[in-house]
């Protein structure tokens, strides 16, 4: 795995691009930004991306981050790929819940069925 | 536990001057056996508020302060937050959660407020805004006989 400093680290798995946050709390908006920065080179970097944005780690985030979120989704869709959020802490889906992002990212339970979704 | 105690602190207005003053208020709600849920909501919506004063209500302004006043008692935790902006009307903000507005990457702090908390309550001004957190009582595992 690649990390890139100070937040992310990157994965490939057969058709898709794996990105796990390794912060436990995504909170301070120079994070958020650099975040951005970051998965949207990722982004850039390969054509048609299959993207995989793993949360094992974070056990808290803000609303913040649900708007970085909205940005990479809207890149992805302008770069015709897909996105798939996953391992989510069940506190932070109850998030995902209540403002129903659920509606909108496809969520699923751990990287296996994210990647099988996606092959 | 029953008596209340309350606290007030004054902050520059930055984001990340939350930080100590949630520090603080969470070794407040573990003294009075507030559990995890507890914790994670107000940690969210105090995160959620103070951003708003620092951002919406004094417009990043270093200048400016935040302050935070908070009481708790063994039954809840009463917080408000109070910046030097001009105010806001809460009520004409949209709703996050349906039409466009899905896809838009701000406004869901509000929403969140009024979800993890018992009461939110903004002053007339709109630059002031208190809310309420009573504590999650333990789940009962077996209901008695009817």
């Amino acid at each position: 795995m690649t990390t890139i400093q100070p937040n992310i680290g990157v994965e490939y798995a057969e058709n898709a691009t794996i990105v796990s946050f390794t912060d436990e709390k995504i909170l301070e908006e120079k994070d958020i930004n650099s975040l951005q920065e970051s998965i949207m080179s990722v982004i850039e970097q390969t054509e048609r991306i299959n993207l995989i944005l793993d949360f094992s780690n974070v056990k808290f985030l803000s609303s913040a981050v649900l708007g970085l979120l909205i940005r990479i989704s809207k890149r992805i869709y302008e770069h015709e790929g897909r996105l798939r959020l996953c391992n989510i802490d069940p506190k932070i889906y109850e998030i995902f819940k209540i403002t129903r992002l659920t509606k909108t990212f496809d969520i699923y339970k751990n990287v296996e069925s994210a990647v099988k979704d996606l092959s | 536990m029953t008596s209340t105690a309350s606290y007030s602190i004054v902050v520059e207005s930055k984001p990340s001057a939350v930080t100590s003053v949630f520090q603080q208020i969470q070794a407040r709600l573990v003294d009075h056996n507030f559990g995890k849920d507890d914790i994670f909501a107000v940690h969210l919506t105090l995160e959620e508020a103070f951003l708003n004063a620092v951002k919406h209500g004094n417009k990043m302004d270093p200048s400016k302060k935040v302050k935070v006043e908070y009481s708790i008692d063994a039954d809840k935790i009463e917080i408000s937050i109070t910046d030097q902006g001009s105010g806001f009307q809460p009520e004409a903000v949209d709703d996050p959660r349906f039409g466009e507005n899905l896809f838009k990457p701000g406004g869901r702090g509000l929403l969140l407020m009024n979800s993890y908390m018992d009461m939110v309550k903004f002053n007339q001004q709109g630059n002031s805004v208190s809310m309420v957190r009573y504590k999650e009582k333990p789940y009962l595992k077996k209901m008695p006989d009817q």
